[in-house]
């Protein structure tokens, strides 16, 4: 079978997987979620009979493994379930709301891309030079700052005191400023250490002595020859950081009240929500299992060496 | 923050067990490294701090002072004070004892069980190395903050209780990693002669693959620790982990955030010590990855 085709249809069972562990996820959350849910509905706690037809109105008096398979049918067809809380279904609440993770992971990652690139090329064409130093020490010093306090640093400095960006909400592009860097400026970090490391290895490459030799100018040698083979390296790393910000937004979103997946799921944990977060960790596995498929096909689109021909080789293992 | 598929790029720029052979000794070349150097001070200072809080704190970190709320940084309250009228540097230095020394239990207890998982995996092959990690995969395409997050709200509140969730989350990058190193080792002359000659299992892993793994997971085991740091800060910005009054960093920030109008310098001064104490660990870890693979210094 051609690597694509086996790289495709591994993903069924790694899916299936994720289904089974967000089951038993959801079951670990604290609290029993028939009390919860009868609360939110009548606004005082349930007596015995009434949390009993409860149990059963949810299908919670259901083995937990009948209740898996079911889940699972439906799933499968797409149908993740109604939320607890909301009373909506939990896939359309998902979908609602996933385009405003997309956004905000998809701009932080393009700035994470466009400080970390340039900075960590530069510091290897310059490479021991006082550029090389700060770049090196910028980019371990903003990996080191945890993204929830530069969110509210920012806060602080450009919606407290300068009054110029908004500090929550969304609407305009200034809504999306703020919570964009405190994403992505951590990972813009680790992607300049990674460009720099790339560039290094591939200016000690033959081919690079070879154009010197030839006389070709030194600009010409690093921003045409060296740069692409750099970047294809880079690129996959790109992919897993895009992957990672898409998953791991929550508490940003938290902080700038951002309509997004992570806080619905951040909400849905305090609320015993169960079928919003099954729904929510098979919808982020299923979403980073795609990001992973997509970074490897590019992988190998943009590395004609690379064919992936003989094992299911996940490119950063 | 946290460290999901991350650590895997981090993986990326680790020197091949073939890069290793024949490399001096770590410890005098940590001592040239500036990078290194100023990493281990830095993790070394914070570390006395932690074990000799009671000693170094200039008050209780948790005796109230109602008439002294909010106070400015003075002679006699170096960073101030808190809502309560608590001294804020005798909690950021209480708070290091939970925030550090958690960080690097979890650190230690991830590191041993990812490298037993990966050591089994990598020698293992065949089935048992498949199923081991198809496994891995699974709980790698889960969005770890948010699972510790569900972990430790089912496991109830407490400092134990999200160590554990942390733990139970955050193995499997080294599993992953660590096997990657042992199958590069596998291939190394002197492992291969010493599978050829029959030595005992055990002594293979102890007396060969474990000291030629062992530079880059030491590297990593460092960097790793600077995003436990960060992760445990933010769970516990999340309200989970201590309970008040104790000190902790991120619980420090979580409370430091209602006064974002009247009193900024709460959010500053216990992020400000999060940030020093994980660039340490990240200092370190470049610099010695620099020492293991002088081509990127």
């Amino acid at each position: 079978m051609p690597y694509v085709a086996r790289r495709v249809a591994y993903l069924i069972p790694t899916w299936l997987a994720i289904t089974l562990l967000a089951f038993l996820v959801a079951q670990l959350a604290p609290g029993d979620p028939a009390a919860g849910y009868f609360e939110r509905l009548t606004g005082r706690p349930p007596g015995h009979v009434e949390l009993a037809r409860t149990r059963h109105q949810l299908g919670l008096d259901q083995p937990a493994a009948d209740r898996y398979l079911h889940w699972l049918g439906h799933a499968v067809e797409g149908n993740l379930g109604t939320s607890y809380s909301s009373g909506l279904p939990v896939t359309q609440e998902l979908v609602s709301r996933f385009p405003a993770t997309l956004l905000l992971s998809s701009v932080a990652t393009l700035l994470a891309v466009v400080l970390g690139i340039p900075l960590g090329i530069l510091a290897a064409v310059r490479r021991n030079s006082s550029v090389d130093q700060i770049a090196r020490g910028a980019s371990l010093l903003v990996a080191s700052a945890p993204g929830f306090w530069v969110a509210y640093l920012l806060i602080i400095l450009f919606s407290v005191k300068l009054h110029v960006l908004p500090s929550f909400g969304t609407g305009g592009v200034e809504h999306l400023i703020l919570p964009a860097i405190a994403l992505g400026l951590g990972e813009s970090g680790l992607i300049a250490r990674l460009a720099r490391a790339s560039m290094l290895e591939v200016l000690r490459e033959d081919y690079i002595t070879t154009a010197r030799a030839k006389g070709i100018p030194e600009w010409r040698v690093v921003w045409q020859h060296a740069l692409r083979n750099a970047l294809v390296a880079v690129v996959t790393q790109v992919g897993l950081v895009f992957g990672f910000l898409l998953a791991s937004s929550a508490i940003v979103e938290v902080i700038f009240v951002w309509p997004g997946i992570g806080r619905l799921a951040v909400t849905a944990i305090g609320q015993r929500d169960y079928p919003m977060i099954e729904g929510y960790v098979v919808f982020a596995g299923t979403v980073f299992l795609l990001v992973n498929l997509a970074v490897d096909l590019i992988y190998m689109a943009l590395d004609p060496r690379i064919s992936l021909g003989s094992a299911v080789a996940p490119v950063a293992s | 923050m946290a460290a999901g598929s991350v650590l895997t790029a981090e993986a990326e720029l680790l020197p091949t067990a073939a890069q290793l052979v024949g490399k001096p000794g770590l410890t005098r070349t940590v001592i040239s490294t500036r990078t290194a150097l100023v990493g281990l001070i830095i993790i070394a200072v914070v570390l006395v701090v932690a074990i000799a809080a009671p000693l170094i704190a200039p008050s209780d970190p948790n005796a109230q002072d109602v008439l002294h709320q909010f106070q400015s940084p003075s002679a006699h309250h170096l960073l101030g004070t808190d809502q309560f009228g608590r001294d804020e540097l005798s909690r950021i230095i209480f708070g290091a004892r939970v925030s550090v020394l958690t960080s690097v239990a979890v650190g230690t207890a991830i590191l041993g069980i990812g490298v037993l998982v990966g050591i089994v995996s990598g020698l293992a092959g065949g089935l048992i190395d498949g199923a081991i990690m198809r496994a891995v995969d699974v709980l790698l395409a889960f969005p770890s903050l948010l699972l510790a997050l569900a972990v430790a709200g089912t496991l109830g509140p407490g400092l134990l209780h999200l160590a554990l969730a942390m733990t139970a989350v955050w193995w499997v990058d080294y599993a992953r990693i660590v096997r990657g190193l042992v199958l590069g080792a596998k291939e190394q002359p002197h492992i291969e002669s010493a599978r050829a000659i029959g030595v005992t299992r055990a002594r293979l892993v102890l007396r060969h693959v474990l000291p030629t793994i062992a530079p880059p997971v030491v590297v990593l085991a460092t960097l790793q620790t600077a995003r436990l740091l960060l992760a445990l800060a933010a769970l516990s910005f999340l309200g989970l982990g201590v309970g008040p009054p104790t000190s902790e960093w991120g619980a420090m920030l979580n409370d430091g955030k209602n006064f974002l109008d009247t009193a900024p310098q709460l959010m500053l001064y216990p992020g400000l010590a999060i940030t020093i104490t994980a660039l340490g660990f990240n200092l370190l870890g470049e610099g010695l990855r620099d020492v293991l693979d002088p081509n990127l210094r």
